[in-house]
């Protein structure tokens, strides 16, 4: 170990302060960093500080998102092979999952990392490391076989627009992962949605055709699976959103670990149940009449509310707020696949349209907070006689 | 007992090292020194020069901007050495002593027989005026201002803290004595104490007892002030340490400027964790070899916990307002993959990123390693989890960061001390300065505002 440290600190030497190579710095210290947490104390403040950091919670988070990432794999073959009607085993199905999916992942870190580097140069700041998640989220939440190329321009489009322009991590109002894909979804619309892009070589091969489960009710179908088989996960969709189950092993981790909020988490089922069952006991259409806990357990509602409605940084950041912010995500997420045939999948679009109430919510929150103190200054100031 | 104020958010930090309840001894060093750094905001002003002599209880120097504050010595000896640093700022005053402790004695009547006034001029001139400090901005009262109440709080919550009711064991008439000569200075004093053990501070009388239960930062003071009566716009309340209440009691009894200063030696490295009867400004190397310090590289001692204390080195001298001397390891190691969640226990985390915390009752060696690097604030709640007051800490420390000062005045600036977000330092994912962020805002208020 101590020879790899010197042999770093020997690499890093032309980029220390005042030396050749200092502006590239962070670039260099993004490695670093990933191979040794750094030798730096406190130096004012509390001289003690706990062993959490942002690469430790977004690593959390991609282990959280790891298991319906692997099913996500799986799935993606077996569609393929079910509905070719070829015979194939687990590993095959995992192979042409991969084989699939891995070069997008590819692509969105290495668009977006490249993104990232050059801004944490240009800025002078070092690297955050909140791309590792949305460089994940991006493929997962794609249709199988959109062109490398869209994946790479959308990821482009939300880490410049969603992100860098609002002054990088921390700072933007959209989540960066559903930006992209929002981004896909309006500039390329006939591969982000239709019968033809949810399964792996739907457009090629003439036997195939996988509409999932919104798609079908929303063109006035019925659904052909059980409920089982849509909470396992084995249905058409985006590459890792299909899986229930596996959506909820990852929320267990969130949870436990604290990493995720559980508020907004538990908020956006209610808000979504509440609103399902409500439209359940109309039941105008398809759609208004589809069972609410099916509801819950199709589309990408419960990726969404999981993964991106928990996004820190674009959801309300008071815990009143967080609660309002997830039932409104649920909500909306029922409303706007029951109302709009358009979009048969509500959740992307919810999800983005409270980002941008997020700090509305918040605002009065804490206006709250400021007008108790107020009250209670006043009653101060009352006289007594 | 039960509790009449119950904070459920906080955070114990198990750190290992905590003082046994006993009091060793360790020879005396003849070196004292005061650091005019421990008085917050105070240009100090030398009524002495380098090598003339001082009793106990002289005054060295007082305050530019309010000269009736006065600093007094710890001891009787010869002023050896007045260290200026940059801008000729006094860093360090150094007193030699004699070893005798000859001391101003101050003839004062009975105590029931003083009145407001005469109270105030003493605990001025005695030098135990330092001892009182304000809120809001946490500086030294300001002697012509009145209180709307004074705060004690009988408990410390932050990690190896010195026990209070301990460090009171000897000088409980000394403690009630100053409880009376404070409640002669304001309409009401609120007493603290911890409502999950018993002490003689239930008993005391003359002040308002609050049971409180709740872990750090349940103790500090203006935690309990936000609960008890909260500071508006506009007021001021006063809020005096434990310890230094008996101080003052002692003066009122007895005339002369108490410097002895009960110390607990703790953390990590410390061999044998315990307390030691020493006085303000002594040096802390006898209390560190009687103590026995276990480590391989470098240590840090800190004057204070090791959430809010100042660092001092180990040829240095305790500070002015400590009872805790805490000492840690320096951190300046690297990792190889530190940054792994689930990989080990031995990393303590308030998230559950490391397993540590399915080992409730093990303690842990902490370090000064930052356990990470600053990066841009991401995660939301954490802030809010580790303090137990009606404020929004991250609106806060933003608007405190972009000095608005109408919202800061709304999120309630005039509440907080650095102290109460020692916690929020120690807790950031983004490893935030939040104490240093606090104490410049506060600065700017005194500026702006006054």
């Amino acid at each position: 170990m101590n020879f790899i440290r010197e042999r770093i600190d020997a690499i890093k030497k032309p980029f220390g302060k005042g030396q050749k190579w200092e502006r590239f710095a962070p670039a260099v210290n993004a490695f670093d960093t990933f191979l040794f947490v750094p030798n730096h104390t406190t130096q004012k403040g509390a001289h003690i500080r706990d062993g959490v950091d942002l690469k430790r919670t977004m690593v959390t988070v991609i282990i959280a998102l790891l298991p319906a990432f692997i099913y996500g794999v799986y799935n993606t073959g077996y569609q393929y092979f079910i509905q070719s009607g070829l015979a194939f085993t687990f590993w095959d199905a995992m192979l042409h999952g991969a084989l699939k999916i891995m070069p997008m992942v590819a692509v969105s870190y290495g668009v977006g990392l490249a993104i990232e580097f050059a801004f944490a140069v240009y800025r002078g700041h070092e690297v955050n490391e909140g791309y590792l998640v949305t460089g994940l989220l991006v493929p997962m939440i794609m249709p199988v076989d959109i062109p490398l190329w869209m994946v790479g321009l959308s990821v482009a489009f939300a880490v410049f627009i969603a992100k860098e322009a609002f002054g990088g991590t921390g700072m933007n109002i959209l989540n960066p992962a559903l930006t992209a894909r929002a981004f896909a979804f309006f500039a390329y619309p006939t591969y982000m949605s239709g019968n033809k892009v949810w399964v792996s070589e739907a457009s090629n091969v003439d036997g195939i055709s996988g509409e999932t489960v919104l798609g079908s009710l929303a063109a006035g179908n019925d659904v052909s699976y059980s409920m089982f088989e849509m909470f396992a996960g084995a249905i058409p969709g985006s590459i890792a959103e299909t899986s229930t189950l596996w959506v909820l092993v990852g929320a267990a981790i969130l949870i436990l670990t604290g990493v995720g909020s559980w508020r907004i988490m538990v908020g956006g089922v209610l808000g979504a149940a509440v609103t399902a069952f409500l439209f359940n006991l109309w039941g105008a259409n398809a759609l208004m009449s589809f069972d609410w806990t099916n509801h819950l357990i199709v589309g990408g509602f419960a990726f969404g509310v999981v993964f991106m409605a928990t996004d820190p940084v674009s959801a309300a950041q008071t815990t009143k707020g967080k609660w309002i912010y997830g039932l409104l995500v649920g909500a909306f997420c029922i409303l706007i696949r029951v109302f709009n045939p358009a979009y048969p999948e509500g959740v992307m679009l919810a999800i983005l349209l409270m980002n941008v109430f997020a700090p509305t919510i918040d605002h009065y929150v804490v206006e709250g907070n400021i007008k108790r103190r107020k009250k209670r200054l006043n009653a101060t100031l009352i006289p007594t006689t | 007992m039960s509790a009449d104020i119950t904070l459920r958010k906080g955070l114990t930090i198990p750190m290992s090292g905590i003082a046994d309840l006993n009091i060793s001894s360790a020879d005396s060093a003849d070196n004292y020194v005061i650091y005019p750094s421990d008085f917050h905001g105070v240009v100090p002003k030398m009524l002495l020069k380098e090598g003339e002599t001082v009793l106990q209880g002289q005054p060295i120097f007082y305050s530019k901007a309010n000269p009736e504050i006065k600093f007094v010595s710890p001891v009787s000896g010869t002023l050896t050495k007045i260290e200026r640093g940059a801008k000729r700022r006094i860093m360090a005053l150094s007193i030699t002593s004699d070893g005798e402790h000859k001391a101003v004695v101050h003839k004062l009547a009975n105590l029931d027989e003083l009145c407001a006034a005469d109270v105030r001029k003493h605990l001025l001139e005695s030098g135990c005026w330092p001892f009182i400090k304000q809120r809001p901005y946490d500086v030294i009262a300001d002697p012509s201002s009145t209180p709307k109440a004074i705060f004690i709080s009988g408990f410390n919550t932050a990690p190896l803290a010195a026990d209070v009711p301990f460090l009171l064991s000897s000088q409980k008439e000394d403690f009630q004595n100053g409880i009376n000569a404070l409640a002669k200075l304001a309409p009401k004093v609120h007493l603290s104490v911890d409502a999950s053990s018993a002490s003689f501070l239930t008993e005391v009388s003359n002040a308002e007892l609050h049971r409180i239960k709740g872990q750090h930062p349940a103790g500090n003071v203006g935690v309990q002030v936000h609960h008890i009566d909260p500071v508006n716009a506009g007021e001021t309340v006063w809020v005096v340490g434990p310890a230094d209440v008996a101080r003052i009691g002692a003066f009122f009894s007895t005339g002369i400027f108490d410097a002895s200063q009960m110390v607990a030696v703790v953390g990590p490295v410390v061999k044998s964790p315990t307390y030691f009867k020493s006085r303000i400004g002594a040096a802390v190397a006898p209390l560190l070899k009687k103590a026995g310090i276990n480590a391989d590289g470098q240590i840090r001692v800190i004057n204070g916990d090791s959430l809010s204390g100042a660092a001092t080195h180990a040829d240095g001298n305790l500070g002015f307002y400590n009872n805790t001397l805490t000492v840690l390891a320096e951190g300046n190691r690297f990792r190889m993959f530190g940054w792994l969640p689930f990989a080990g226990s031995k990393i303590f985390s308030m998230s559950r990123t490391s397993l540590s915390w399915l080992l409730p009752k093990r303690t842990y060696a902490l370090d000064t390693n930052m356990n990470g690097e600053e990066r841009a604030l991401v995660v939301t709640g954490e802030m809010e989890q580790v303090l137990p007051m009606d404020i929004f800490p991250m609106q806060l420390l933003k608007e405190c960061m972009v000095q608005n000062i109408e919202k800061m005045e709304g999120l309630g600036i005039y509440e907080v001390a650095p102290e109460d977000f020692a916690l929020v330092d120690y807790a950031s994912t983004s490893k935030i300065e939040a104490q240093s962020i606090i104490r410049e805002a506060l600065d700017l208020m005194i500026k702006e505002v006054g």
